[in-house]
């Protein structure tokens, strides 16, 4: 029974006839043409598809961080924290160490020592959340709320709370670099983010492994995985990817600060119930994420053209369309159970 | 021999124990926390996280776990303010506790409906109303810091008592709000104790399919549990304007996490079924005296949520360890008896 469950899980997991991916492309198409239609000058324009590349990546590194997480069954509050705190570490190192007015040349190692440093301060933040799920069996939810308030809080005291600013000119100068004048490098790193979180998902023996956990964590066990070694490894992944969503964030804002993007924990929670991945686990692609992604944005940035709407509707925006998919997911998971009851029956 | 075992397997002497030496540490260190006008100050302090506390104690008891009630209170106490300036109403403050509670209640029992009936997942419904309400409080009602009533204004200025220290010349209030914090701490241990809605929550946080089958209603109590935390959210927030005499929409948004916190040092254990009101009660008393208290032994407040999250991490890595040790001693028992 167990095993039926679970390879159909995983089945569906990665299938491409998705009904749930169905959906969220005619909610795409729906949102866009809407933009389209309501402000024909300005949205869906070069300048307006330049600007969205430019602003989800950071924000949809981060929920595909979390939707990984949310698969096995867990979830990582802890990201936005991660992403502060790897930030604030490399611009400390950044302006502490690089000599005023040194020649681009002689940055670039500083530079390079600076992206590993964030990033191993990533994966070290995400070893330490899931070993306290794995290893302590603290539940995910409160382990990463307290990791949240701990990163956040190390960030705020290594600060005193104040931006880090004053960064070598050739950062940002990498980080707002442009493809043809048109693709920004932070796009392009979500790309391949993207891509390669898909590719292990739905192609390695690892991937597979985290759905099965999260489908089941006891029988996952049973049948000879190492959940804590998975569960370890997916926070560790999460960690990385949020300290590379940090160093995008660095790059935008030219300087690092304990709470930039507060509000990104709700969205990207958002995105990944959103994309289909259940909170329960086991269930989702990255695919119906990087959907929901982009749904989001068109949502925001047309928003962003109703010179009378308040930003904070967004929040109302937000919250409501949380709970009106979740609605919506259940009442079709009912459907569905009726239906296969009464097809049992017959 | 078997009463002390049971005492040390408890988390609340550990909190007690941790409280007696902060206070004692602070006492050496600034000779100020034995004062009468520091205590009252604690006491002053403890009373609206104390008072979320209780329904978020009794919602993780139940196996869930609610982050919406400061966005709840927030917006039932500016709402309910708004309304009673606009009618230039000046009577008797306990109108003002009634509507904002009934606002909480309508709130919390949109959670309510989502958990209970809909059996969405706690955390992600209460993130997503926790957004709808914040996001409608600023955006539809376009809050900001307003002034309050006069009755309110009014209740605020009531004390009980005053506490003065000879040696600093400080003098502190103990605020009238505290009784109905005691009002609350009472009836909530004859509903958890003496009713069998109370041990409903208990029967639903330690095995929900076991409870159902038991012919507890799960669907009816959780409703009543959501709605209860937007009751106690509603009066908290009206409690909190009048002590503070003025309405500052943003002034509770953010304290889930140290609320949230206490409990789980109270020794409520995360997985639901287990946890009592004292055991809350001290975790929000050492959690107050800790930020408090943290400037007065020389930590500045950059670091305070470095605590509120190792306090979080340890509290609940140690209820979490506790359970598996307690399952794995009954194991051992139950096979050493077969």
């Amino acid at each position: 029974m167990t095993t039926t469950k679970t390879a159909d899980s995983v089945r569906r997991g990665r299938s491409a006839r998705d009904p749930n991916l169905l959906r969220l492309l005619v909610m795409l198409v729906f949102v866009f043409v809407l933009m389209t239609v309501l402000r024909p000058n300005q949205f869906a324009t070069m300048a307006d598809f330049n600007s969205m590349m430019r602003q989800f990546p950071e924000y949809g590194i981060m929920a595909i961080g979390i939707s990984l997480t949310m698969i096995t069954g867990g979830i990582d509050l802890g990201v936005v924290g991660t992403a502060n705190l790897s930030a604030i570490v490399a611009a400390k190192f950044l302006i502490g160490t690089v000599p005023r007015g040194a020649a681009p040349a002689q940055v670039v190692p500083y530079l390079i020592i600076a992206v590993l440093l964030s990033l191993s301060v990533g994966l070290v933040c995400g070893a330490f959340a899931g070993m306290l799920i794995s290893r302590f069996n603290i539940p995910a939810i409160l382990a990463t709320l307290g990791t949240q308030q701990l990163f956040t809080g190390i960030a705020i005291g290594i600060t005193s709370g104040r931006p880090q600013s004053g960064l070598p000119l050739l950062y940002s100068r990498i980080g707002n670099m442009e493809f043809f004048r048109f693709v920004p490098i932070s796009f392009v790193i979500f790309f391949v983010v993207a891509v390669g979180v898909g590719i292990m998902l739905s192609r390695t023996r690892f991937g597979t492994y985290m759905y099965m956990m999260g489908t089941n964590p006891r029988a996952s066990r049973y049948a000879g995985l190492n959940n804590t070694s998975i569960t370890l490894r997916t926070y560790m992944i999460s960690g990385l990817l949020s300290s590379v969503a940090g160093l995008i964030m660095m790059a935008r804002a030219n300087s690092a600060k304990a709470d930039y993007g507060a509000p990104y924990t709700l969205q990207c929670v958002l995105i990944a119930v959103l994309g289909g991945i259940n909170p329960n686990g086991g269930f989702g692609t990255i695919g119906g994420v990087t959907m929901a992604i982009l749904i989001l944005q068109f949502l925001s940035s047309g928003l962003n053209m109703f010179n009378n709407i308040s930003n904070f509707y967004r929040d109302v925006i937000w919250g409501g369309v949380l709970i009106l998919v979740l609605v919506f997911n259940k009442l079709l998971s009912w459907r569905e159970e009726r239906r296969a009851v009464r097809k049992s029956m017959n | 021999m078997i009463s002390l075992r049971r005492i040390t397997k408890r988390s609340e002497p550990y909190v007690l124990a941790a409280i007696i030496l902060l206070s004692l540490l602070i006492q050496v260190r600034s000779g100020q926390f034995f004062s009468g006008n520091n205590l009252v100050d604690l006491a002053r302090s403890l009373i609206v996280p104390a008072l979320f506390s209780v329904g978020c104690m009794m919602v993780i008891v139940s196996g869930g776990i609610d982050v919406s009630f400061p966005a709840i209170a927030s917006l039932a106490m500016y709402v309910t303010d708004k309304l009673l300036l606009a009618s230039n109403y000046s009577g008797n403050v306990i109108l003002a506790y009634a509507i904002s509670a009934g606002l909480g209640l309508l709130m919390g029992a949109l959670n309510g409906f989502l958990i209970g009936f809909l059996r969405l997942p706690t955390l992600v419904v209460t993130l997503g109303t926790s957004s709808l309400y914040t996001g409608l409080m600023f955006g539809a009602f376009s809050a900001s810091a307003s002034d309050v009533p006069p009755s309110i204004a009014k209740h605020g200025k009531e004390i009980l008592f005053t506490a003065t220290n000879p040696t600093m010349g400080l003098t502190s209030n103990m605020p009238s709000q505290i009784l109905i914090l005691i009002a609350v701490l009472i009836l909530a241990f004859f509903l958890l104790r003496y009713t069998m809605l109370g041990r409903g929550i208990y029967a639903i946080g330690g095995d929900e399919t076991a409870a159902e089958r038991a012919g507890f209603n799960v669907r009816g109590i959780k409703m009543f549990l959501y709605c209860f935390v937007g009751v106690l959210a509603g009066i908290t927030g009206i409690a909190r304007i009048s002590m503070m005499s003025y309405a500052d929409p943003s002034t509770m948004l953010g304290m889930e996490m140290t609320v949230i916190a206490a409990v789980v040092l109270g020794g409520t254990r995360v997985t639901g079924g287990m946890g009592t009101l004292t055991g809350t009660i001290l975790g929000v008393a050492l959690m107050t005296i800790l930020s408090n208290s943290l400037i007065l032994i020389g930590i500045p407040t950059y670091w305070t949520r470095v605590f509120t999250g190792a306090v979080i991490i340890i509290g609940t890595g140690v209820t979490a360890h506790q359970t598996i040790s307690t399952r794995r001693r009954r194991a051992q028992s139950q096979k050493a008896a077969a």
